[in-house]
C-alpha cells in the first residue's frame, strides 16, 4: 500500500462491513456506524436504539456520540483506548487504533437487534403563524394553491420526528412535512432571520433556535427558546422526539413567559 | 487574581481544549484552533492542560497583571514583551505586580496562547470555558475580549507555586524571571510558512475525479480572506466529484476538508458545525492541526496523503512524548 500522486493505488481507508452497517473512519479520532443510505424511521430506530445502548455501555476512550440521518460518529480519545486495550494494539500493527474500535463497535451491533428503542418524547411548540412573525405565510399559501388558513392547519396538524440536531445549536432536522405544503427556497435569503422563527424550505420543516442569516420560508415564529445554554439538558428538542405545532394567537405569543404552561 | 485587558488586540478570546459531550444537541466543540500551544503552555504553568488561557490571534493584546503572575506563552510568534523586555515562547515566566504584556510584530505562525498559573477562571458553560462566538456562549460574557475587560484567575497548583518561588528567588518579586529550563526541541513544533499538511482520505475521496485528486495531492491553496475559527477556505484549482451525488448531512470534524458544490474545498477548523452534507475529500490528520491553525491568511498549504494507520501512529507518539513531559514536570518541584 504505497504511497501514489493521485492516492487511487492507496485503499481509501479501512472499513469494516457488518450485515448492512458499515464501520469507517472519520479522521484518526472518531468512527463511523453507517446504518444505512436513506431517511427513513426504521433506520433512525436503529441509529437511535446504537446511541443509545453505547451511552450505556461506553467503551474507555469513547468521548462523544453525534448522531445523524443514518449514522452515528463515535469520537474517541486515543491514548485512553491504547492504554484500555493494549493487548490487541501489539498483537496486530503497533499502534493502530481504528480496528480496535471498529471491533468493539461491531460487537455492539450485534447486541442491539435484542436492544427495546428508548421511549419517544412529544414536544408541543407554539407557533403565532403569519402576521409579523410569519412574512411568508401567504406566499407558501400562493405557491400550493391553499389559503393561509389550510397551511396553518396542515402545518399543525402533523407529527414531526427529530431525526438529528446540528447547524446550529438545537436546531432540529424534522422529518414529516406534507407534500401540500412545500415550498422552495426565497431566492435571496434573508440577512438575519429572528430566533424562534419557524420556517420552510423544500419538503423540510424547522425552527432557527438563534438569529441567523437564512433562505427558509418564514410561516410563524414560536416564543420558547430552543437553545438554553444555562439548562442541564441544553435544547428544547432531543433526536428521537416527536414534535407537535399548535397555533397560538398574536398576543399569546407577546404575553409569553417562562411560567406560562 | 485578575488580568486587566487594556486593548484587545485584533481576536483575543477565552479558550480551552474545547466543549465535548454536546454535539449530539448540534453544539459546536469549539476550544483552541492550536491546542497543542494551549497545552504545553498550562503544563509550563503547573496547571492542568485543560485549563483555559487566552488565544490571541495575529495582533496581540495588551494585559496588565494586577497581582504578580507565573505565565507561560506558547504557539505563533506575535513577538510577546513584557514591559521592555522581549520574552521567549515556550518558557515559564514570572510577571511581577504590574507588568504590562504587550506584543511586536508577526513571525512565523499566528497565534499565541497565554497561560497563566491557575487558568483563566471564568465560568464553565456546558462543560467548558471556551468562547462560541456565534451563539454567545462561554469565555468572558460569550465574546470576544474588549478594552477594560477584568479575568478572574483560578488558584495556582501547588507546583505553580513552588515554580514561582523559585523564579523569584535570585531577583526577588519585583524583577521579570524567566526559567532557564524549557521543553525539549522536539516537543516545539515550527510553523512553516507553507506548511505540508499531512491527510488521509476522507469517506468521498475516490468520489472525486482522478485529476482532481491529482491535483489536490500536487498544487499549493492559498487560505483566503473569508476564513475564520469556523472553516478555512481555500483558493486553487477547482475540485469536482465524478458525479453530482447528493449527501445525507453527517458528522464532521476538526480538519475536515469538504467540497461544495463550486469546487473550492474549505478546512473545518475549531468552531466548526457539528454536521455537514458536503462531501469529504479528505481529513487533515490530528498532529497536524498546529500546523494549519498557525497558517494564515493568504498564505498556503500543501497536502500529503497517508495511510489511517501512519496517522494514528504520528498522533499516538505526540500524545506519548507529551506524556512523557507531563511526568517529568509533576515530579520537578
Amino acid at each position: 500500500m504505497g504511497e501514489t500522486k493521485d492516492g487511487s493505488e492507496l485503499v481509501p481507508n479501512p472499513r469494516v462491513n457488518h450485515g448492512a452497517a458499515r464501520i469507517v473512519p472519520l479522521g484518526d479520532s472518531a468512527a463511523v456506524v453507517i446504518l444505512g443510505d436513506s431517511i427513513s424511521p426504521q433506520i433512525h430506530h436503529r441509529v437511535r436504539a446504537l446511541c443509545s445502548y453505547l451511552e450505556h455501555h461506553p467503551f474507555t476512550g469513547m468521548v462523544e456520540l453525534v448522531p445523524s440521518f443514518t449514522s452515528i460518529a463515535v469520537y474517541y480519545d486515543g491514548l485512553a483506548v491504547l492504554k484500555a486495550y493494549p493487548e490487541y494494539i501489539r498483537t496486530g500493527a503497533e499502534y493502530y487504533l481504528f480496528p480496535v474500535v471498529a471491533e468493539l463497535l461491531e460487537k455492539m451491533l450485534s447486541l442491539i437487534d435484542d436492544e427495546p428503542p428508548p421511549q419517544p418524547r412529544t414536544v408541543s411548540i407554539p407557533v403565532y403563524y403569519g402576521g409579523e412573525a410569519g412574512p411568508d405565510l401567504e406566499f407558501v399559501a400562493e405557491h400550493n394553491g391553499l389559503l393561509p388558513q389550510e397551511v396553518i392547519d396542515i402545518h399543525s396538524s402533523s407529527e414531526y420526528l427529530v431525526y438529528m440536531l446540528g447547524f446550529a445549536p438545537g436546531f432540529p432536522y424534522l422529518g414529516g412535512l406534507p407534500s401540500a405544503i412545500s415550498t422552495p427556497r426565497r431566492l435571496s435569503p434573508r440577512v438575519a432571520i429572528p430566533a424562534g422563527s419557524v420556517g420552510i424550505a423544500g419538503d423540510q420543516t424547522g425552527v432557527y433556535p438563534l438569529e441567523t442569516p437564512g433562505g427558509w420560508q418564514l410561516i410563524g415564529r414560536t416564543p420558547l427558546s430552543l437553545f438554553k445554554p444555562e439548562a442541564e439538558l441544553p435544547t428544547l428538542l432531543e433526536a428521537g422526539d416527536t414534535v407537535r405545532f399548535y397555533p397560538i394567537s398574536r398576543r399569546e405569543f407577546m404575553e409569553w413567559g417562562e411560567d406560562t404552561p | 487574581m485578575s488580568l486587566l485587558i487594556m486593548k484587545p488586540g485584533l481576536l483575543t478570546t477565552v479558550q480551552d481544549l474545547g466543549r465535548y459531550g454536546y454535539q449530539q444537541y448540534g453544539v459546536v466543540a469549539g476550544g483552541a484552533m492550536d491546542s497543542y500551544a494551549l497545552r504545553m503552555a498550562n503544563l509550563l504553568v503547573g496547571n492542568d492542560e485543560r485549563e483555559a488561557g487566552l488565544e490571541m490571534t495575529v495582533t496581540g493584546p495588551e494585559i496588565t497583571f494586577a497581582e504578580p503572575s507565573l505565565i507561560s506563552i506558547c504557539g505563533g510568534g506575535l513577538s510577546p514583551m513584557l514591559d521592555e523586555h522581549p520574552l521567549p515562547l515556550w518558557r515559564t515566566v514570572y510577571a511581577p505586580k504590574g507588568a504590562r504584556l504587550h506584543f511586536g510584530r508577526l513571525s512565523g505562525g499566528c497565534r499565541a496562547y497565554l497561560a497563566v498559573a491557575g487558568g483563566i477562571a471564568v465560568p464553565v458553560q456546558l462543560n467548558s470555558r471556551s468562547t462560541y462566538l456565534r451563539a454567545g456562549i462561554g469565555g468572558h460574557l460569550g465574546r470576544a475580549l474588549r478594552s477594560g475587560d477584568v479575568l478572574p484567575i483560578g488558584t495556582p497548583t501547588l507546583r505553580g507555586n513552588v515554580w514561582r518561588e523559585r523564579l523569584t528567588r535570585e531577583q526577588g518579586p519585583e524583577s521579570l524571571s524567566v526559567s532557564r529550563w524549557f521543553p525539549a526541541c522536539n516537543l516545539i513544533p515550527s510553523y512553516p510558512e507553507t506548511p505540508v499538511l499531512r491527510v488521509i482520505a476522507g469517506e468521498e475521496f475516490l468520489a472525486f475525479s482522478k485529476e482532481s485528486r491529482e491535483r489536490f495531492l500536487s498544487e499549493l491553496f492559498t487560505i483566503l480572506p473569508q476564513s475564520d475559527r469556523m472553516g478555512y477556505r481555500l483558493s486553487g484549482s477547482s475540485l469536482n466529484p465524478v458525479r453530482e451525488q447528493s449527501l445525507i448531512s453527517s458528522a464532521v470534524t476538526y480538519g475536515t476538508v469538504q467540497v461544495p458544490a463550486g469546487g473550492s474545498p474549505i478546512i473545518l477548523m475549531a468552531d466548526r458545525q457539528t454536521t455537514g452534507g458536503y462531501p469529504k475529500l479528505a481529513q487533515v490528520i490530528t498532529a497536524d492541526l498546529p500546523l494549519l491553525a498557525q497558517a494564515k491568511i493568504g498564505s498556503a498549504v500543501r497536502f500529503r496523503l497517508i495511510t489511517l494507520q501512519e496517522a494514528q501512529e504520528q498522533l499516538l507518539q505526540q500524545e506519548l512524548e507529551l506524556n512523557r513531559l507531563r511526568l517529568v514536570l509533576e515530579h520537578y518541584y
